[in-house]
């Protein structure tokens, strides 16, 4: 069985990389491998790094308050290319009311300030099961 | 509900403890108990010093805050120029004394509201302001002689200075009178908030050109808040966020002495500024370390004569990293405490965080509960009345030495790879606070570190607040009024004024100038970094984890 593998994108204008390269390393110390994209990048490039890297997750870090423009841009991408399959997850500061519209997008998990990591890695656990090795 | 784990052991005096054992919010261990045996190395004079007196340990004002209180200043900025307008006047009327403008990404990152990488962006984390005719409706009706303005921005900082400097003559403010400080602190940006958009030698540049200039120009202007705050919400400990600090103020100190400008021309308009967080003791302990310290640098290794080239002053921001976003109102708690800590470690000025910022930019109730904090400690609790109060504590001295010499020890590591710059360039410091920040993580999620509401006592649930929401509105209205000055202002003086910065940036010269005409010929700010880039280029950091 191969690992699980994540994409950790950190979109948008925002530097703030704490969130994101703590829970990339929390992933990774969790038995996944972790590809993290850097800073602002475009929902083009996450996708072709989710494609580049056959991504079973994605997770987006954003707490700039540009979400509502970020999030359904990265899932219409996602369908384009055909990767309805790949699991999305966003962490950061998104408001109560924004909560409903992200999930309506298909967006699978979204961790708000003072989740547990355990939360995560358990939410990814339960949602994606390791692949085959690709031969 | 859930109780804390309790990991009882027994003490010497056969008491049970209620930890194997103790440390610092930092992971600093600390004893039981401080006696006189833990200061017996420090010397009064030498180490000390009364307050207003070399090394300043105890303070830069010999009268503390009996002659005049910190400055109240409430960072703020969201949506479109009149609305912060708006929120400065109520701030300016409830009794702030100084203001501080949150500026969006967009302007952050040198970027018009009508470019691609804005989509989203804009008037959401803070102002947008594009060009000169935004800066003219933020201070409409605000006399820029009479207050005093924090702006935090960074890369693009000389490019807003010039436009508050337009904007003061235009009220017809004399410049020489004008007083208030730019963050300007682009060595933190690369180091933990990453708004950077120049590579770093010539953003050092930037930052001696307007040294430079206002040493000439705006003698009471601070040109820099050289920054831990951001350094220490990206996860540092406390004593990195001193050392870092520290080392970037001795970096930009050194950048401008080698650039021909005298040492005490230029470095007593220096300011910094610390993050307030949560453990008490070792926070004084930091702010008096840090005031000792630059003291000392300035004085033997720069050889400053001027007095105020010793005096560190700073100001403090309370911390953000602690807001939780579980039972928000505990954070008004939480910011008290944390304001305390930074009045009896002799804060010139201060901003208090809202109970709601886990959440969104605050509400005007919020900021002006936060605002009030800070006047209760000021009038009610008594702690201004005396100076540095906590002075002699067996504890607070011995952790306030313990500090300067973690300081010292980052210091010789920093010197040998080369300065901060370089250590930037090879990742040093950014590793070094990677690892604090994953740390502190496990040790919550461990529960070692407890965080009320988040991994202890927890409620089931938690009653939602109204936030401040900033919609799209802004975007439009900030693209409208872009498209509008585009139309309005002069093409021709417009493109000589950004080719004769395109050659400034590539000759020796100081760039202040030719941003003032850029600026008066309604260049917006992603015009004036664009000409920059096309000289200089762009930074980009190689991800790691």
């Amino acid at each position: 069985m191969r690992k699980i593998r994540v994409v950790i994108a950190k979109p948008g204008l925002d530097g703030h990389d704490r969130g994101a390269k703590v829970i990339a390393r929390a992933l990774r110390d969790a038995g996944m491998e972790v590809i993290y994209t850097g800073l602002r990048q475009t929902p083009e490039q996450i996708v072709t790094a989710a494609l580049q890297e056959d991504a079973d997750v994605i997770g987006l870090s954003i707490l700039s308050g540009a979400h509502m423009h970020i999030c359904p841009k990265v899932m219409e991408l996602l369908h384009q290319n055909g990767l309805d399959d790949v699991l999305v997850l966003v962490g950061g500061i998104i408001p109560d009311v924004d909560v409903p519209k992200l999930q309506a997008l298909g967006i699978d998990g979204i961790f708000l300030p003072g989740s547990p990591m355990k939360d995560i890695v358990d939410f990814i656990h339960q949602r994606v099961q390791p692949r085959a090795e690709a031969l | 509900m859930m109780e804390p784990a309790s990991t009882a052991t027994t003490s010497e005096s056969g008491n049970a403890e209620r930890a194997p054992s103790f440390k610092t919010i930092s992971g600093r261990p600390i004893k039981r108990l401080y006696t006189a045996d833990d200061i017996n190395a420090i010397e009064y004079e030498r180490d000390l010093g009364d307050p207003g007196v070399y090394p300043y340990t105890r303070g830069i004002h010999a009268d503390g805050y009996r002659g005049k209180l910190w400055t109240m200043r409430q960072f703020a900025g969201f949506g479109t120029p009149e609305e912060t307008n708006e929120r400065y006047k109520q701030l300016l009327a409830a009794g702030g004394t100084g203001l501080s403008v949150a500026f969006d990404l967009p302007t952050l990152m040198g970027r018009d509201p009508d470019h691609p990488l804005a989509l989203g962006e804009v008037g959401k984390c803070g102002v947008s302001i594009a060009s000169l005719a935004d800066m003219e409706r933020l201070f409409d009706g605000i006399p820029l002689g009479a207050i005093t303005t924090s702006m935090t921005i960074n890369s693009p900082a000389p490019m807003i200075f010039a436009m508050y400097l337009v904007v003061a003559e235009q009220q017809g403010a004399n410049w020489a009178t004008l007083s208030g400080t730019i963050q300007n602190d682009i060595l933190k940006e690369f180091i933990a908030q990453k708004e950077y958009i120049f590579p770093p030698r010539p953003s050092m540049r930037l930052i001696t050109d307007v040294f430079g200039f206002c040493a000439k120009e705006v003698p009471r202007w601070n040109t820099i808040s050289v920054s831990g705050y951001h350094i220490r919400e990206a996860g540092a400990t406390a004593a990195q966020e001193l050392a870092f600090t520290l080392a970037d103020g001795i970096e930009y100190a050194q950048w401008g002495v080698d650039a021909g400008l005298d040492v005490d021309r230029f470095v007593p308009r220096m300011s910094f500024f610390f993050n307030a967080h949560s453990d008490f003791f070792e926070e004084i302990a930091k702010y008096r370390a840090a005031r000792k310290i630059w003291s000392r640098v300035m004085r033997e290794r720069f050889g400053a004569k001027d007095e105020r080239s010793w005096k560190l002053r700073f100001h403090a921001q309370t911390a953000g990293v602690s807001l939780t976003a579980q039972q928000p109102y505990n954070n008004v708690v939480r910011t008290a405490l944390q304001a305390l800590s930074a009045v009896l470690g002799g804060t010139n000025s201060l901003h208090t965080n809202s109970l709601d910022e886990a959440l969104a930019l605050p509400t005007a109730d919020a900021a002006t509960l936060a605002l009030r904090t800070q006047q209760i400690i000021a009038h009610e609790t008594g702690v201004t009345d005396v100076v540095d109060p906590l002075g002699g504590s067996y504890f607070v001295e011995r952790l306030t030495k313990d500090m300067e010499d973690e300081a010292y020890a980052y210091f010789e590591t920093i010197d040998r790879l080369g300065g901060m710059v370089a250590a930037i360039e090879q990742g040093f410091p950014q590793r070094e606070i990677a690892e604090s920040a994953y740390r502190f993580q496990q040790a919550v999620e461990r529960r070692d570190q407890l965080i009320v509401g988040v991994n202890a006592y927890q409620d089931a649930t938690d009653e939602p607040m109204s936030i401040l929401y900033i919609d799209d509105k802004v975007a439009i209205t900030q693209q409208v009024r872009l498209d509008e000055v585009r139309r309005r202002r002069n093409g021709p003086r417009l493109d000589r004024a950004l080719q004769e910065l395109r050659l400034v940036a590539q000759g020796g010269d100081n760039t202040i100038y030719p941003l003032l005409e850029c600026v008066r010929a309604y260049a917006t700010v992603g015009e004036m970094c664009d000409a920059l880039r096309e000289v200089w280029g762009e930074w980009e950091e190689v991800p790691s984890i």
